[in-house]
This record gives structure tokens, C-alpha cells and sequence, in this order.
């Protein structure tokens, strides 16, 4: 515990601040990043990438293995991973784009094909004369116990220019996730934009695969964007808060593991994420669990309400239970069931909303489309007070109707 | 031959069963779109299976079946709240589902190395289809010899018992299915029960991925749901047809990757073996690649004209 307060305030020594640093630094270009990805609905897009590096992972260090004896150099392992997940990449879009198979299968097949010939290849590292095997199973879960300074800067940099780079480019993005024929009319090259972005994610997936391993920075772009969907309806906030939710995700979870030995970093950092989504998923105003449920019952009221008030007005008897008992704390009858005075008026009123709302849609039913379905509004509130006159001239006497 | 009976002919079993069962149940995965599913539930295999451990104290295979299935139900039921109540895309809800699955799992993985548990992550990652040895099996007569086939690997039976209870859901359920996959509104309106199908063939996929999970790990056996039958529906316009070549291919990439693993280095003068699960996956992939650069129809654009 003592030891995750010191590491929450920064202060458990050099390295681990700056592995801190990093990661937080990845988390929110991660964040932001996916927030896009998204909006543009190929989440599990960054799923297949993620898989793919495995087998550029391995050849790098074969390769680096053979050269210096020792596989473990991190911007050689990275550029082979983000080579190998560029061809995963491009043979997603080619198998979607030009066969039958949708891009789930897509996905699914490059994800685990090229993951298994990188399992293929770890099999070939392990019976290969090459120090340093230990270090890629750092590749797979993350750790960030034993990593290096000039690798946590390296990490730290690189996340920061992404941040730069993803800032630069939000309209544009923006505009291509909402509606790329739109985007294409105002210039932007949409190919070009979307081909950015696949190329931006890929790089911050690179870029974290040493924090999280490769299997759960796929989290990183999707849990923190999720989050931050339930609490704004704007793209703009949503991109931000993505971006704050997953630096935050990064912090709890690289302080909470080195508060003890040998806790995985990426589970801790996933872990945190979705602990974030939950409280953003049941407590969000509006759009969480517990504000939908809340609305869906004040509505139900509103709707019992006004089904009693126009029951009591035509003296039809009531028998459902919640109606009775809302109309009796509205004050509008009284506990035997027979309205009062207030209740009378009130009734009256409702009989006449009424009315009003089924002529205008009578009346003008195109226009009716437009506003609340149900006719609880009060109709002063939507329509203008001539366009309410013009209603209550042409409204035929009370006996007709009836 | 001995050393083939001992070292080999079980794994080989083994994968061949697996890739069969998958491929079969692949081929509705792909045709309903819902091929992730298959990778959200390998995911997250593994918390089931640890959780049953920490539970249990066992490794016992019932236990870890029936904590792998609880834990594949979960994630269905998380998927489909996500979804329904917090108004996410799907595969946004499963990214954020089993990936925080699978990080419980590793996280109680490591949590519990002090207690000394036999499972590690990499072999959950690329499991273990070498291991399967069958000591007893030196020569053809082993074969009929009781003493020594009560000796062959559980694994064995386990996933031929499974790959059964595959078949007789495919066989009983075939017309619901089929129907359940091009069109579930009409399944519907015929009372096919989609959703319950769509449940079951979930349950299948879990079922199958557990059985897999122990010999070729969680991330391998996604290649065997998808590949033979995404291959095999760009070979083919009829359904029939399509089960058959996702089998054909199931088998073909089973022998071909266990033999290319076990021997295709030594046949190169490296006295080397891979790893058995990854060669099969990858030579799933190959055979899926070229059905994309060959297969007779590739491009979709419905079924042709009845003659």
C-alpha cells in the first residue's frame, strides 16, 4: 500500500517514474487514437495488428540475435513488429476489400495465422544460441519491471509525438469518421486519412507492446474510448476524454504493479481501464445504466400520470396500482379514489392537451412526426402561442368529440 | 514406426479431431459474420480455467471444463449487457469484454506462481501438443492391446468426446442453423428459435475452444474456426460442399503442419523440431491465402441459377 502511494506521487525513484511517464504518455495516444477508430466502428481492427507483430517481433530478433548475440534491442524488435503488422494489415484490407469474406474473418484469420507463425518462430529462437530469450516473453503480457531507462524514453518520446501527430490530424479524422462522402467533398482525401490512421495505430500499438504485451494493448485503444463515449455526445470531448481516461488507465495500473513484486503491468493497466468503463458504464449521466434506467422510470411515471388524469376526466374507473398511487401523491383524488377539487382541474387540463395534440396531428402530420412522440410535452412548450390559438378555434365542441 | 506410435500418432490424433470439430463449426461462424466470437471466447479461456484452479486447487479436466464454460457464459452475457444497455458496437463491446477477461486471468495467473500452479501463460498462449505422449504405444500391436491403449492421453478422449457432442449438435440442429445463418428474421417466423441456436452454437464454440485450449493454446485454435471455413466458402456456393472442404482442409493442414513441425527440419538437415499447434495455424493460413488468390468464388455474388 505505502509502496503504491509512493509510486502514485512519483516518487519511487527515477526509472520508475519515467516508465510511469511513458506509459501514461502511450495510454493517452492510445486513447485518443482509438476514440477515432471507434467513431469509424473497426475497433477489433487494432486486434488483428496487434497479433500480427508477433512474427516481425521474432524474425527481428533472430536477426539481431544472429548480429550481436544478444535479440534484445528495442528499436530493432519494434521495427520488425511494425513491419510484420503492416502486412497483417494490408492483407485484412485486400481479403475484405476483395473476396466474399467479411472482415471479421478477415481479422479473425490474419490475427491467429500470423500469431501462430510467430509461435512458430519462438520455437525456433528457443532451440537457437541467442541470450536474451527470456526478454520477448516480455513481448506477450508486458512488464515494465526490468526495463531499461533509454527504452522507457524511447517509449515516452515516441508517445509523445503521436499525441502530436494524432492532434494535428483530429479534423481531418473527424470528418472521415462521421461521413466520409462529406469529408470527400470538402477535400480531404479520405483513402489517405484512413490509411493515417491505420498507420497511427499501428505505431502506438508498437510502441506499447513492451508496456502491455501484445495481447493486451488492444484494450488500450478500445476500453478508454468506450469510457469516454457514455459521458459526451461530442466528438471532440469524447477524443479528449479518451485520452485522459487512458493515461489515467496507464497510471493506476504501472503504479499499482510496482507497489508489489511480479505484477504483470498490462493486466494491471487493462485491469484499470475496465474498472474506469465500469463506473463510466453503470454511473455515466445520460447515457450510463443507472441514468437510463432512472429516465425510463421517470417516463413510465409521466406516461401513468397522464393516462389517469385523462381516465378521471372521461370518469372511467382505474385499477393499475402505480397510476392510483401517483395520482394520489399528485394530491389528485383522494385516498377512496375520488378526485378532488385540484384533481378535477387537472384532469380537465390533461382531457384539453389532449385534444389539442391529436388535432394538430391530425392536422398536420408531417409537422407531428417532428416532435415527442408520446404527446406528454405540454403543447405551449412546443408549438407558438398563435399556432395554439389557430389549434383551439378550429378544436370541435367538447360533446362532439366525446 | 515405434517412435511415430510414441511421440506422434496421439498429438497428430489430437490435432486433427480439434481442427475437424473447429472447421465444422467455423463454417456457420463465417457465414453469420460472427467469426470474432470465436476469438473472444478462446480469450478468454484461460480466467476460466485459472479461476477453477483457485478454486478447486486442482487441475483436474472437469473442473477446469466446467470453470472455462462458466467463464465463456459470462463473457456472452457481458458482451450482450455491454451492448444492450450501454449502446456500444458490438465489436467494441467484445474488445473491451475479453480483454479484461484475459487480463483477470494472467493477473491471477501470476498472482498465484507463488502457489506453484503447472499452468503458465505461454502455454496458454501456445499450447502444448508435444507433451502428448503415449508411452505404452511401441508398435502396431499396442493398438489392440488394452493394457496399453488404457494408458494413451486423457487429452485424447476428451476431445474426441467433444468433437462427437459437435457432430450431434450439427446433425440435430442442422436445419436451424443453416436457416438461423442466411436469414434469421425467416428463422424466426418459422420458429427456428434463432437465438436459442445462436446460443447453442456459442456454447459449441466454447466447448471446443476449451478442448483446444489445453493442446493448441487460445490464440492458435482461432485459426481453426476461421481459416478451413472461410477457405472452404470461397471454394464453393453450396453449404454441403463447403462443410466438406472445410474438413478436407482441416485435415490437410493438421497432418501437413504436425508433419512439417515435427520433421521439416530435420528432412533440411536441422536437428530441430517447431512447435506443432503454430505450423498448423500457419499452414491453415497458407491454405486460406491461396483459396483468396484462386478459389473458384472468391467473389461472392450469390448462388448461381438452378439448372
Amino acid at each position: 500500500m505505502e509502496a503504491w502511494w509512493r509510486a502514485l506521487a512519483f516518487s519511487s525513484g527515477y526509472n520508475t517514474t519515467l516508465v510511469t511517464v511513458g506509459a501514461m504518455l502511450l495510454g493517452a495516444s492510445a486513447g485518443m487514437i482509438g476514440a477515432f477508430v471507434l467513431l469509424r466502428k473497426r475497433s477489433l481492427v487494432s486486434d488483428a495488428i496487434t497479433h500480427a507483430t508477433l512474427p516481425g517481433l521474432a524474425l527481428a530478433f533472430i536477426l539481431i540475435g544472429l548480429i550481436q548475440g544478444d535479440g534484445r534491442w528495442l528499436p530493432g524488435l519494434l521495427l520488425g513488429a511494425a513491419l510484420s503488422s503492416a502486412l497483417g494489415l494490408w492483407l485484412v484490407q485486400l481479403v475484405s476489400a476483395r473476396t466474399r469474406l467479411g472482415e471479421d474473418a478477415a481479422i479473425g484469420a490474419v490475427l491467429s495465422t500470423f500469431f501462430a507463425f510467430g509461435v512458430v518462430l519462438i520455437t525456433v529462437i528457443q532451440s537457437m544460441n541467442v541470450t536474451g530469450q527470456s526478454g520477448l516473453t516480455g513481448y506477450l503480457v508486458g512488464s515494465t519491471a526490468g526495463m531499461l531507462a533509454a527504452e522507457a524514453m524511447l517509449i515516452a518520446v515516441c508517445a509523445l509525438g503521436l499525441l502530436a501527430a494524432i492532434f494535428v490530424l483530429r479534423r481531418e479524422f473527424l470528418l472521415v469518421c462521421f461521413d466520409a462522402d462529406f469529408a470527400q467533398t470538402q477535400g480531404v482525401n479520405t483513402w489517405r486519412a484512413d490509411l493515417l490512421l491505420l498507420m497511427l495505430l499501428m505505431a502506438v500499438v508498437v510502441i506499447g507492446l513492451k508496456v502491455t504485451g501484445l495481447i493486451l494493448i488492444v484494450a488500450l485503444t478500445i476500453t478508454p474510448p468506450v469510457s469516454a463515449r457514455f459521458w459526451t455526445n461530442r466528438p471532440p470531448r469524447m477524443v479528449a476524454l479518451a485520452a485522459v481516461l487512458g493515461a489515467l488507465s496507464a497510471y493506476l495500473g504501472v503504479t499499482l504493479s510496482s507497489a508489489r513484486e511480479s505484477l504483470p503491468t498490462g493486466s494491471l493497466i487493462v485491469l484499470s481501464a475496465f474498472g474506469i468503463f465500469l463506473v463510466s458504464f453503470l454511473a455515466a449521466p445520460r447515457r450510463g445504466v443507472f441514468a437510463s434506467l432512472m429516465a425510463h422510470q421517470r417516463f413510465r411515471r409521466r406516461v401513468h400520470l397522464r393516462q389517469g388524469l385523462l381516465s378521471m376526466s372521461r370518469s372511467e374507473p382505474i385499477f393499475d396500482g402505480l397510476t392510483l398511487r401517483l395520482l394520489r401523491r399528485a394530491g389528485h383524488i383522494r385516498r377512496d379514489g375520488v378526485a378532488t377539487a385540484q384533481g378535477q382541474a387537472a384532469a380537465r387540463d390533461a382531457e384539453h392537451e389532449e385534444r389539442l395534440w391529436a388535432l394538430y396531428r391530425q392536422l398536420f402530420p408531417g409537422d407531428a412526426l417532428h416532435h415527442e412522440h408520446a404527446g406528454l410535452e405540454p403543447i405551449s412548450q412546443v408549438l407558438p402561442p398563435d399556432a395554439i390559438n389557430a389549434l383551439e378555434q378550429r378544436l370541435p365542441p367538447q360533446g362532439e368529440s366525446a | 514406426m515405434s517412435d511415430f506410435m510414441m511421440f506422434s500418432l496421439v498429438p497428430m490424433t489430437v490435432a486433427i479431431i480439434i481442427s475437424m470439430t473447429c472447421a465444422l463449426l467455423g463454417n456457420f461462424l463465417v457465414l453469420r459474420r460472427q467469426s470474432l466470437i470465436s476469438d473472444a471466447i478462446s480469450h478468454v479461456a484461460l480466467p476460466g480455467i485459472v479461476a477453477s484452479f483457485l478454486l478447486t486447487g486442482t487441475i483436474a479436466s472437469t473442473a477446469m471444463m466446467l470453470g472455462a464454460g462458466v467463464s465463456a457464459l459470462v463473457t456472452v452475457v457481458m458482451i450482450e449487457a455491454i451492448r444492450r444497455l450501454g449502446r456500444v458496437e458490438i465489436s467494441a463491446a467484445m474488445g473491451v469484454t475479453f480483454t479484461s477477461l484475459f487480463a483477470l486471468g494472467v493477473l491471477l495467473l501470476e498472482m498465484s506462481h507463488a502457489s506453484g500452479v503447472h499452468i503458465d501463460v505461454q502455454h496458454a498462449l501456445y499450447g502444448n501438443l508435444e507433451s502428448l505422449i503415449w508411452f505404452e504405444g511401441v508398435g502396431l500391436a499396442s493398438l489392440f492391446d488394452p493394457v496399453a491403449l488404457a494408458d494413451l492421453p486423457p487429452q485424447l478422449a476428451r476431445v474426441s468426446s467433444v468433437a462427437l457432442v459437435v457432430l450431434v449438435f450439427v446433425l440435430v440442429f442442422r436445419r436451424h442453423l443453416i436457416v438461423g445463418s442466411f436469414d434469421s428474421e425467416f428463422a424466426a417466423s418459422v420458429r427456428a428459435r434463432p437465438a436459442l441456436v445462436d446460443l447453442l452454437l456459442v456454447s459449441m464454440v466454447a466447448v471446443a475452444a476449451i478442448a483446444a485450449f489445453e493442446a493448441v493454446g487460445s490464440i492458435i485454435v482461432i485459426a481453426m474456426f476461421i481459416c478451413p471455413a472461410a477457405a472452404a466458402r470461397l471454394m464453393t456456393n453450396h453449404l454441403g460442399a463447403q462443410i466438406a472442404w472445410s474438413q478436407l482442409f482441416a485435415l490437410i493442414s493438421a497432418v501437413l503442419g504436425y508433419l512439417l513441425a515435427g520433421h521439416g527440419l530435420i528432412w533440411l538437415g536441422l536437428e530441430m523440431s517447431l512447435s506443432a499447434a503454430g505450423m498448423i495455424a500457419t499452414v491453415a493460413g497458407l491454405i486460406m491465402l491461396l483459396a483468396c488468390l484462386w478459389g473458384p468464388h472468391r467473389r461472392g455474388g450469390g448462388a448461381p441459377a438452378e439448372a
